[in-house]
């Protein structure tokens, strides 16, 4: 992982699209007059003529990008979580998922990591919303390199898939080299006393933690759950097994994201406790980003916490 | 020699956009007689009664009212084939007031996209025909509809994707005049006009009526021409029942260059069933035994 290296994976999006705009002309991307902060701008500069402003209107986006896709075009529809998953849930459900159509929802400004902006625009239910459809596939991405192959992995899939994306530059964490594969939970260390899942722009937090404990003798892995539906149910039953403690962390309320979706697996196939770390019920707020994940202990030193607590 | 000239002969019964079409994979089916029109109208609201009934659920009114609008876009207008209903160049219609799919399904049975014995399947655990169309499941339905106000969304993509494509499709949706409430509808009449969407033609089927009463009284929508053409449509009111007018009217949004087309049609909500004309509350039930023989006798007698 490199500390010094900081990018935000809505940023990797942009550049992996506008990649990937050049060898596939059938990419079509929406926006809601947030393409600057998206970054689908970089798409919109190289191909003009493959991207459409939908302005404010997200329902709109959905809808349309939905009729795009029927002409065996893959769409794709940015703009911030909050307004792609909550504005647009119907348009989502049935204009995207019941046909099954191929339309890539890639929505950035996810989590309290919005920062100062503050609570009307922290989506924290997005997982939750979009795991409970059918059809929809949902990813969410840790660094600049595991964004770009999932960029260009989810062009791969007919359907849908939305992709959470973003604002906060955080560290990258792999090499150029890293194998990911779609639906399978990345393990990283094979400690036993602890596993902690994490998704999105808390693994890096929870890398530190790992090298941290190391230091003072305790053993743990990090599984990045990059893929959450389907949700990789070897994995979790494996380290259930294998690890004295679980742990989940993300920048997502507790109820309906990522440790909703491994309790669901420990409930049926392997009975576990899970510690659900997250945002517990509540609203977010404004202050920076590093700041608010702080606040919700949703850094190293949250999950070191949690680890060492008997 | 022989062979081609007898076919060369058999062709030159055609005429040439008959035969381009064929070439293209589209079917030639282009009626033009006004009174076989008013039959598959007619056609159309038998079904529709017998598959509600059969059904015992489903939303008789609404699909009343589009009869004539239905036959005159699948036997005059479309270039569409029931044999390749998947054809990429084919024309789409979105029928966005989904839950008037008897009028729809009845329309793609008579043009042969499925056997008609199916529509008594209307609704059925079994059936592909839905209480509000699937596009995956029904062969010849281009859109999954249902929930009011998405598929004037859906047919801008439709025909931003037909002019990437350069494929020169034309693009249909139906919306209802209480479903044109919804918000969402007026977001797309901003895109159509926006990105200059020539292609698209929106019919408004105006019955003024909705479930909870006239669409004056609930949540007036009025003046839907007026609206439509400060948001940069081409508009054109007609007598929903006309077919004359209705070609006419679709004949001249083919015309129209660089802005959408909207075409306003004043209809009966239960059209052709007295106890059900003007009604709001047949908006969406079934009739009972004596009142679906009543129906089929008056609409019989229309014939």
């Amino acid at each position: 992982m490199n500390e010094n290296k900081k990018i935000a994976t809505r940023q990797s999006y942009g550049e992996k699209l506008a990649e990937l705009g050049e060898k596939n002309e059938n990419i079509i991307v929406f926006d809601s007059d947030l393409s600057e902060a998206t970054k689908t701008s970089i798409f919109a500069k190289k191909f003009p003529n493959r991207f459409f402003d939908m302005g404010i209107a997200e329902q709109d986006m959905i809808s349309t990008a939905a009729g795009v896709s029927t002409f065996g075009k893959i769409a794709f529809a940015s703009t911030f979580a909050m307004f792609a998953t909550g504005r647009a849930y119907d348009q989502i459900r049935n204009s995207v998922c019941y046909p099954n159509l191929n339309v890539k929802i890639c929505a950035s400004h996810s989590g309290v990591t919005v920062g100062e902006d503050g609570a009307t625009h922290q989506m924290l239910e997005d997982i939750g919303l979009m795991r409970g459809l059918p059809n929809m596939k949902v990813m969410c991405t840790s660094d600049d390199i595991q964004t770009k192959w999932a960029v260009e992995e989810i062009t791969k899939i007919n359907g849908p898939v939305y992709l959470r994306l973003c604002r906060l530059a955080t560290p990258v964490i792999y090499d150029e080299k890293q194998k990911f594969e779609f639906g399978k939970g990345l393990q990283i260390g094979d400690g036993t006393d602890a596993t902690i899942f994490a998704t999105g722009v808390v693994v890096s937090e929870a890398i530190k933690a790992k090298e941290e404990l190391e230091k003072v003798g305790i053993n743990v892995r990090v599984v990045d759950m990059h893929t959450i539906k389907p949700i990789d149910k070897e994995i979790i039953i494996k380290c259930a097994k294998e690890t004295k403690k679980l742990i989940s962390i993300e920048d997502h309320s507790i109820i309906g994201g990522l440790g909703t979706a491994i309790s669901e697996v420990l409930v049926e196939e392997y009975p576990t406790k899970l510690i659900r770390m997250g945002i517990n019920d509540v609203f977010g707020k404004s202050g920076k980003a590093t700041e608010l994940l702080e606040f919700y202990k949703l850094t190293a030193k949250g999950i070191i916490e949690k680890v060492m607590d008997e | 020699m022989v062979f081609y000239a007898i076919l060369f002969t058999k062709l030159q019964k055609y005429d040439k956009t008959y035969i381009k079409n064929i070439l293209k994979g589209r079917s030639g089916v282009k009626i033009k007689n006004i009174e076989e029109l008013q039959t598959y109208a007619n056609k159309i609201r038998k079904d529709i009664i017998e598959a509600v009934y059969s059904a015992g659920s489903g939303h008789p009114g609404g699909s009343l009212s589009i009869a004539e609008i239905l036959a005159v876009l699948y036997f005059n207008q479309m270039n569409i084939d029931e044999k390749n209903p998947k054809a990429k160049e084919r024309d789409r219609l979105v029928l966005s007031k989904g839950h008037t799919s008897p009028a729809l399904y009845s329309a793609l049975a008579l043009r042969g996209f499925f056997e008609e014995e199916k529509l008594k399947t209307f609704r059925n655990i079994e059936s592909i025909l839905q209480g509000h169309p699937d596009m995956v499941k029904v062969p010849g339905v281009d859109c999954s509809t249902g929930s009011l106000g998405q598929g004037l969304s859906i047919a801008n993509g439709m025909a931003i994707a037909s002019k990437l494509d350069n494929e020169g499709i034309r693009v249909y949706c139906i919306c209802g005049d209480g479903e044109i409430e919804e918000g969402q509808i007026w977001e797309a009449a901003m895109t159509s006009a926006h990105y200059k969407l020539d292609n698209l033609c929106v019919i408004v089927d105006n019955n003024n009526l909705q479930i909870d009463g006239k669409v004056t009284d609930v949540m007036s929508v009025y003046p839907i021409d007026e609206k439509f053409k400060s948001f940069g449509f081409e508009v054109i009111n007609v007598d929903g029942h006309n077919i004359a007018e209705l070609i006419q009217a679709f004949e001249q949004a083919k015309k129209v260059k660089g802005k959408p087309t909207a075409i306003i049609a004043n209809t009966i909500k239960g059209k052709g069933v007295s106890f059900m004309e003007n009604q709001a509350e047949w908006h969406g039930k079934a009739p009972n035994e004596e009142q679906y023989k009543q129906a089929m006798q008056e609409l019989e007698n229309i014939k």
